[in-house]
């Protein structure tokens, strides 16, 4: 256990050491952020509220959910593709640690960076320049903090699913980028899943998706009540465990086939 | 003369190497196609909730993000400068470049062509179309010339900043990560300008006149009268941002003096 938690403490003082590389990175979300908020400001008109959210709901929501996915987006799919590819992936293999609980770990240090780093002050920053609603009901935040959580674990795994995929296809350049838009979509970044046409929205409850923004984000707002946000934070929940098996099956697979071309 | 025989000596070494790897040229056309139709399905679901966006329908909305799209893959296809400051300023390559007999800017075109974002275009065109012909748009004689001076106004908006951001690696050293924020913020111009505050118009007119690659130019299609001022300044923006950027470029490489060795 402790080596795990060593792997976190080094890779958030190694995110310390290039902390200006953030500064832009504040800029890009705010930017972005911006641009949502006059968005569903048009979209709104004069309209008192959509789905059940209103114009501030909405704002909070756009912000909110970009500031999460700094917590917990990362690039463990192309550093592992990267040592897939390198072939660096024979030395990890034979330390003695788990290859895939060391790369969540990683991933882990770098969200708690960003999160202290990069999502507070960003929201520090939004929070004067756009109007949005924070709440102060300590039970929200709570339940918050679990969904982060749990979307941190899921994308994670899908993270780590992907770059497990270099083992077979060698080069999954393609594959990564499209995996990153998908999610920008079908988790509820770019617009709440209630959005989506009633027929979507039941596809999209049978995908895991959901669980990485959509869900923090609702309940952030007060989109939920408290018992759907029990309820979601439960579903979060099943997906993290049922993720895990793939992830087995196919890093046991990929072992077995490895071929290390140089390294 | 002799610029045009290079580009063409280049275009071929350039599809000899493509073709060699043609699944990597598949598929990075299907992910590109991926997130352009994430950003339809955005401005499809949207528009499920409403039917006018400051006056704009949603026809008129897919109309200007297909219009959006054929300037930007004529952008992506020879203006590849986004890490220039990494692969040519910090590895020295520079040097190489410089030492070559044509205009450095042009070598460095040259060699990173990537002719594969034209694809983009088709899926513009064909966006633009379907949104065209529910909107019952007419096409007049002149609107294929205008069409083409529109989008290569727009592509050189777009190429004229982002060489003037790679020239700033002649002057600062830093690694900036300028180069993704001007993507995002590039990507306001895709939605009618009048939906922002005052501020962000001016700029997105002024001095990151992005609003010259989507919207301004796909208001005279879309028969927007009172943007027609707008629309016809397209080319004239594109110029003088663009030759504004060679200046400053020309400027900063009398100014580089070298990464070491």
């Amino acid at each position: 256990m402790d080596k795990y938690l060593e792997m976190i403490r080094i890779r958030f003082l190694m995110m310390l050491a290039y902390r200006t590389n953030y500064y832009t990175g504040i800029l890009i979300y705010s930017i972005n952020i911006g641009a949502y908020y006059f968005l569903w400001t048009a979209i709104y008109g004069g309209k008192e509220q959509i789905q059940g959210l209103s114009v501030v709901q909405m704002t909070t929501y756009v912000a909110v959910s970009w500031m999460a996915r700094a917590f917990y987006f990362n690039n463990l799919d192309r550093e592992m593709a990267q040592e897939i590819m390198e072939g660096k992936v024979a030395i990890e293999l034979i330390r003695p640690y788990n290859y895939l609980g060391m790369k969540t770990m990683q991933g882990l240090g770098e969200g708690i960076f960003r999160l202290f780093f990069f999502s507070a002050p960003g929201l520090i920053i939004v929070y004067f320049i756009f109007p949005i609603q924070f709440t102060w009901d300590l039970s929200v935040w709570g339940l918050f903090a679990i969904s982060i959580m749990l979307s941190f674990f899921i994308n994670t795994e899908l993270n780590l699913l992907t770059g497990i995929t270099t083992f077979f296809l060698y080069n999954n350049a393609g594959l990564i980028r499209a995996k990153r838009v998908v999610i920008d979509l079908f988790s509820g970044l770019l617009l709440p899943i209630s959005f989506f046409p009633g027929w979507a929205q039941t596809v999209m409850g049978f995908l895991p998706f959901q669980g990485i923004s959509y869900t923090p984000s609702m309940i952030f707002t007060k989109g939920f009540s408290h018992d759907q946000a029990i309820a979601a934070i439960g579903q979060q929940f099943i997906w993290v465990i049922i993720l895990m098996l793939p992830i087995y099956l196919l890093w046991h697979l990929a072992k077995k086939q490895l071929i290390i071309q140089g390294g | 003369m002799f610029y045009l025989s290079m580009f063409f000596q280049y275009l071929s070494q350039y599809l000899k190497t493509r073709f060699q790897y043609r699944a990597d040229v598949f598929v990075e056309f299907f992910s590109d196609l991926l997130s352009q139709a994430i950003n339809l399905i955005f401005i499809l679901v949207v528009f499920g909730h409403t039917h006018l966006l400051h006056g704009w329908n949603r026809d008129e909305i897919i109309f200007i993000y297909g219009f959006f799209l054929v300037p930007f893959a004529v952008f992506s296809a020879f203006f590849n400068i986004w890490d220039f400051n990494e692969r040519y300023i910090v590895k020295g390559e520079l040097d190489r470049i410089l030492t070559r007999p044509i205009h450095s800017l042009f070598q460095i075109i040259l060699e990173r062509l990537e002719l594969e974002s034209l694809l983009g275009a088709i899926t513009g065109l064909a966006v633009m179309f379907y949104a065209g012909s529910r909107l019952h748009l007419d096409i007049d004689w002149y609107d294929p010339i205008l069409f083409i001076v529109f989008v290569v106004g727009g592509a050189l908006v777009y190429g004229g900043i982002f060489i003037l951001l790679a020239s700033i690696s002649f002057w600062a050293d830093a690694r900036t990560s300028l180069m993704p924020m001007m993507y995002n913020i590039s990507n306001y111009g895709r939605y009618p300008v009048n939906i922002y505050n005052q501020l962000i118009r001016f700029v997105l007119t002024w001095i990151l006149p992005f609003a010259f690659v989507g919207i301004y130019p796909a208001a005279f299609f879309l028969e927007k009268q009172e943007w027609y001022w707008y629309s016809f300044l397209t080319p004239f923006i594109g110029i003088i941002f663009f030759v504004l950027s060679v200046i400053v470029w020309n400027q900063g490489v009398k100014k580089y003096r070298g990464a070491g060795n």
